[in-house]
């Protein structure tokens, strides 16, 4: 394992660290005045009629899918991308191949309206 | 290279930095809010202190001294997670951006960075990016609040759309680097048509860099007219100042992100000769992006949220694939 | 030094996946799910592939994660009722019984295989080696990738269209 890993998981635990001191410091620290209002939902004064137990729009999921496609389809432009100048024109068309395949899907997206939030 | 260099001087090194970045961000906070007041023609804080210096100070104090409630409803353990889970990615994403030319001290010699130069170093800047999207999303669904959970999906929806741009944008960066160590981004020379390349680029990166972390016109966790305060509803004291300070830590790591990809770092005239002013130029750079980030907020009104989406989608995207497409052509066709 | 490593985040790794069958409710599911896919980036670090590891926690942590979560909120019931378990009981022995068999011929093939699986060359998980090997020799499975790529993004928009909401704002 090169040392530079070891520096970035040493960074990553110090980061957690202080994120937890932050976190737990103020229990010592602070005040201690339960009252029954402070521990009920926020709804702007009124008693919350029902909890956020819900169905979400179907949108969500197709945004996160898409993401989903979309970020293996970048992973694969890094390791294109540091070697491009060796493999040169090559190279270009190959990977213009991959994005148009890809892009089909993206402009099958567009048309069939996944892209628009209201409809 | 032993033990020390392994581990003791990176602890040290970090914990140099942490506090550094805390103290810097504390300030940001003051920078921010003095500036918006300059652009709304008002004075901004100034009690504590000379100019109002000490203000950050007085908010920590009073936050730290704030009742800790964790409310009846809430699932504790991912309650008490989500602030850590915003916070801990936020610093870092520091850890690969180096603060200046490796310096000799005690006869050792030590790089001022965390590992900016590992082989994968600008996908860690993605893969940190990604992972800071469960902050949010968990304390939205933790908080068992209507408003909580609606600004979360928002939020997190909007954070993974502006990904995509932003990683096609760092590979366009990466194609004409031809390296993924930072480190050595920011040392290799570049002929002039590449600098102007990327500074083509930057502003399709920088709108990016808002949306990532939230900021206007695309702060939507916090459209406090129509959803209180989003993700964050439920949450009080010192733990709703652990979102608060991600905010502006995330500002702060991802401007020196970008002038480390973007402007060449910590380097400037004379820095061969005077390596400590590496530091300084680094964050000269970085403040003159935070002032971008004041300067955004403070000129242009929050998107509405179909806008943002579409905008992300249908602008941004193919933007910054164009962008790549004639990059590699570029590459290919000058190298 | 390597074997402390492997065997902390292998231990992780298991810790990770344990919870997420353990767990009675599904974000909490996708949370231990995230820790073993972290714990298994750090294997692939230990093994010296830098590539593989950041590819896994980009895609895995940072993308279909998210995406279950989505999907959990998507359905709006997390926590689960095991009532298929309640009504046949013998799923739970089948369910035991198939871990034993991976588990024997995940041994068998390691025992078989000499220790000697999960041994890279030097640098072959370096970016470079990774791009040369993909964008070189295996260009026409790279290239299919992007077929089945399309492939789930027709998918999901086809099934998410079915189900388009009632009113008019699918927002909120």
């Amino acid at each position: 394992m090169p040392y530079g890993y070891v520096w970035l998981l040493i960074m990553l635990g110090l980061a957690a660290g202080v994120a937890m001191m932050m976190m737990f410091l103020p229990l010592l620290l602070g005040p201690r005045n339960p009252v029954p209002t402070k521990y009920e939902p926020y709804e702007s004064g009124m008693k919350p009629f029902m909890l956020p137990r819900r169905r979400f729009p179907v949108h969500y999921y197709l945004v996160a899918i898409l993401f989903v496609v979309f970020d293996i389809e970048i992973l694969f432009l890094y390791p294109w991308a540091v070697i491009l100048r060796d493999l040169r024109w090559f190279g270009l068309v190959e990977m213009g191949v991959f994005l148009g395949i890809v892009l089909v899907g993206f402009v099958y997206a567009w048309r069939k309206g996944a892209l628009e939030w209201i409809r | 290279m032993d033990w020390v260099d392994l581990v003791v001087i990176p602890i040290i090194k970090g914990a140099l930095i942490l506090f550094i970045l805390l103290t810097a961000t504390a300030y940001l906070t003051l920078f921010e809010r003095k500036l918006i007041a300059r652009f709304q023609v008002r004075l901004g804080p100034n009690r504590a202190g000379p100019f109002g210096l000490l203000q950050p100070l007085a908010d920590a104090v009073k936050l730290f001294f704030k009742e800790e409630v964790v409310p009846g409803h809430v699932n504790k353990p991912v309650y008490l997670l989500a602030p850590m889970m915003a916070m801990v990615p936020a610093i870092a994403l520091f850890a690969v951006v180096p603060l200046g030319p490796d310096l000799s001290l005690f006869g050792r010699r030590i790089p001022l960075h965390m590992g900016g130069d590992v082989n994968v170093a600008l996908l860690y800047v993605l893969a940190i990016a990604s992972v800071g999207t469960y902050g949010v999303m968990l304390a939205g669904w933790a908080s068992n609040n209507n408003y909580s959970l609606l600004g979360a999906m928002r939020t997190s929806a909007q954070m993974i759309s502006y990904e995509l741009p932003m990683a096609i944008i760092v590979a366009s960066l990466l194609l004409v680097t031809g390296t993924m160590s930072v480190v050595e981004i920011v040392e290799q020379p570049r002929p002039l048509w590449a600098w102007l390349w990327l500074w083509l680029g930057f502003p399709l990166y920088f709108i990016t860099m808002l949306a990532e972390s939230n900021r206007a016109p695309f702060d939507f966790p916090e459209t406090e007219n129509e959803l209180i305060a989003g993700y964050q509803t439920e949450y009080g004291g010192f733990k709703f100042a652990v979102f608060y300070i991600s905010e502006y830590l995330h500002m702060l790591t991802s401007s020196a992100v970008a002038v480390t990809l973007f402007f060449g770092g910590w380097r400037g005239p004379f820095v061969d000769q005077f390596p400590l002013l590496g530091p300084v130029y680094l964050a000269l750079k970085t403040v003159a992006i935070l002032f971008l980030y004041v300067w955004v907020r403070a000129s242009i009104p929050r998107l509405r949220y179909d806008q943002l989406m579409s905008f992300g989608w249908k602008y941004l995207l193919p933007w910054s694939l164009l962008y790549l497409a004639v990059t590699a052509v570029l590459v290919v066709a000058l190298s | 030094m390597e074997w402390v490593f492997f065997g902390l985040f292998g231990v992780l790794a298991l810790v990770g996946s344990v919870g997420v069958v353990v767990s009675r409710n599904a974000v909490h599911s996708a949370l231990f799910l995230l820790v073993n896919f972290a714990a298994t980036a750090l294997l692939f670090l230990v093994l010296g592939a830098q590539f593989l590891a950041l590819a896994q926690v980009l895609v895995y942590a940072g993308a279909i994660v998210v995406l279950f979560i989505f999907v959990v909120m998507l359905v709006g019931n997390e926590t689960v009722d095991d009532f298929v378990a309640r009504e046949r009981p013998w799923l739970r022995w089948a369910a035991v019984g198939f871990f034993l068999v991976f588990i024997a011929v995940a041994g068998y093939s390691l025992v078989m295989s000499g220790w000697e699986a999960a041994k890279g060359l030097a640098d072959y998980g370096a970016v470079e080696r990774v791009g040369a090997v993909l964008y070189r020799e295996y260009l026409l499975p790279f290239e299919l990738a992007s077929v089945i790529l399309l492939a789930a993004m027709i998918g999901a928009i086809i099934l998410a269209a079915r189900t388009r909401p009632p009113l008019g704002r699918p927002e909120e």
